[in-house]
């Protein structure tokens, strides 16, 4: 139990995914103008990635792994090299569902979310935190964990940007370095307050 | 709206549309491999091919792809090429794909590469896309190697692994700044080039959100 609660502590600080890892650039950039839209994604981020990872996890351990077809009949099968293909084709299909039941159940937050669920297929985060789960060779229980922490750094990093540049606009900003220019500098100091997480020892 | 010439469709990404600088595609990876030059060369090479590869293809059957389930479509062609990468990496030079560590597979979800299946390849014919997706692996391995060369020389003193600036510790007289090898100096690095590029190309300016009132009276706040 310990090992878990310290597992989430390190995903969600020391190994932020925005801030530490640089991943879920593009959508984090593009849509942290607002802090209401901020957290809207930020939470369906940690929806799809709490569901993703463990799903991933089932396929690569059952499907792909070296040795994993044996219940098959199949002991010297490795079809690890598909697994790029298969984890973007189940966080397509997760999203897609995903969609599907809250424009049908919660349509006041399919309405709030628009456009941003279909974004989060191509959001590097997801696949980024598969991929780490699997390069990690985290276990069942681990990584429903990592994939909740991941999720939550996340969307804490995109709602602490989308604040900032809520009150930076009304900042004087040089000409040229407005908007894009000065989103990467705020961020890339935001990084440099995380890193000091980096000394944490768990 | 008339057909673009290769020329510009090969040209314009670099300075004019930087994917990186303009359209905020692709940024992940350019913060994550740009320590040393190497890797943000291999990087470069990968995406400009896999961003040609996938326009082609997905131009060549766009006419066959029913647009509700296009995202899928692009993903497995996109996926397949991206593997295809990662095994040929993987076998010629395996340092490197260890040092690549995720972000190959990453290329995948890369927003250059499905923005412009998406915005370009979808509409045009598929030579034409190819020479796009050529161009805009060319804008973004540009940006690539400029913050490649600045990190790994000035954090460093090295480029590609050779001693460049002789380092201060082995008795030469460069003390390297080893903020640059730390990620965030990305994020600087790519603010200022974007305030320079837009400071040589005004169009690219975006409008302030708030203008700011100008002072009327004319004495000091007490």
């Amino acid at each position: 139990m310990e090992h878990l609660i310290s597992l989430f502590v390190r995903a969600v600080f020391i190994e932020n995914m925005a801030l530490a890892f640089f991943l879920g650039m593009c959508t984090f950039i593009a849509i942290s103008k607002k802090v209401e839209t901020a957290v809207g994604l930020g939470i369906a981020v940690i929806v799809v990635q709490t569901i993703t990872v463990p799903a991933n996890y089932l396929i690569f351990n059952l499907l792909l792994r070296e040795g994993a077809l044996s219940w098959a009949g199949f002991p010297n099968v490795d079809l690890s090299y598909l697994g790029l293909l298969s984890y973007i084709g189940v966080i397509a299909a997760i999203v897609q569902i995903l969609e599907m039941l809250l424009d049908k159940y919660v349509p006041s937050l399919y309405n709030a979310l628009g456009v941003f669920l279909p974004l989060i297929t191509v959001n590097c985060a997801i696949l980024g935190g598969t991929l780490f789960m699997v390069e990690r060779d985290y276990n069942m229980s681990e990584s429903v964990v990592y994939g909740l922490g991941s999720g939550f750094s996340w969307a804490l990093a995109i709602a602490l940007l989308a604040g900032i540049r809520e009150k930076l606009k009304y900042s004087d900003v040089p000409e040229g370095l407005q908007g894009l220019g000065i989103t990467f500098i705020t961020i890339g100091l935001m990084s440099l307050g995380f890193m000091s997480f980096s000394g944490v020892q768990l | 709206m008339a057909q673009p010439t290769v020329k510009e469709v090969l040209f314009n990404p670099v300075f004019n549309n930087n994917p990186i600088g303009l359209q905020i595609l692709g940024i992940c990876s350019a913060l994550a491999v740009t320590s040393n030059l190497k890797t943000a060369l291999v990087m470069s090479i990968a995406l400009t091919l896999v961003t040609a590869f996938s326009n082609l293809f997905i131009s060549m059957i766009r006419k066959q792809i029913p647009s509700s389930i296009r995202m899928i479509v692009q993903m497995v062609i996109i996926a397949s090429l991206v593997i295809v990468v990662d095994q040929i990496l993987r076998a010629y030079a395996f340092g490197l794909a260890k040092q690549l560590s995720v972000f190959v597979g990453l290329i995948i979800t890369n927003c250059i590469v499905m923005g412009r299946a998406e915005a370009f390849a979808m509409q045009n014919p598929p030579m034409l896309s190819f020479m796009d997706g050529i161009g805009n692996g060319l804008g973004y391995s540009v940006m690539l190697i400029v913050l490649g060369v600045i990190r790994e020389l000035l954090g460093a003193g090295k480029l590609m692994g050779f001693e460049v600036l002789s380092l201060a510790k082995d008795g030469g007289w460069y003390v390297p700044n080893g903020l640059l090898l730390l990620p965030p100096s990305a994020f600087f690095l790519i603010g200022l080039i974007i305030w320079g590029l837009r400071t040589w190309k005004k169009s690219q300016v975006e409008a302030p959100t708030f203008t700011i009132a100008p002072q009327v009276a004319n004495q000091e706040a007490h």
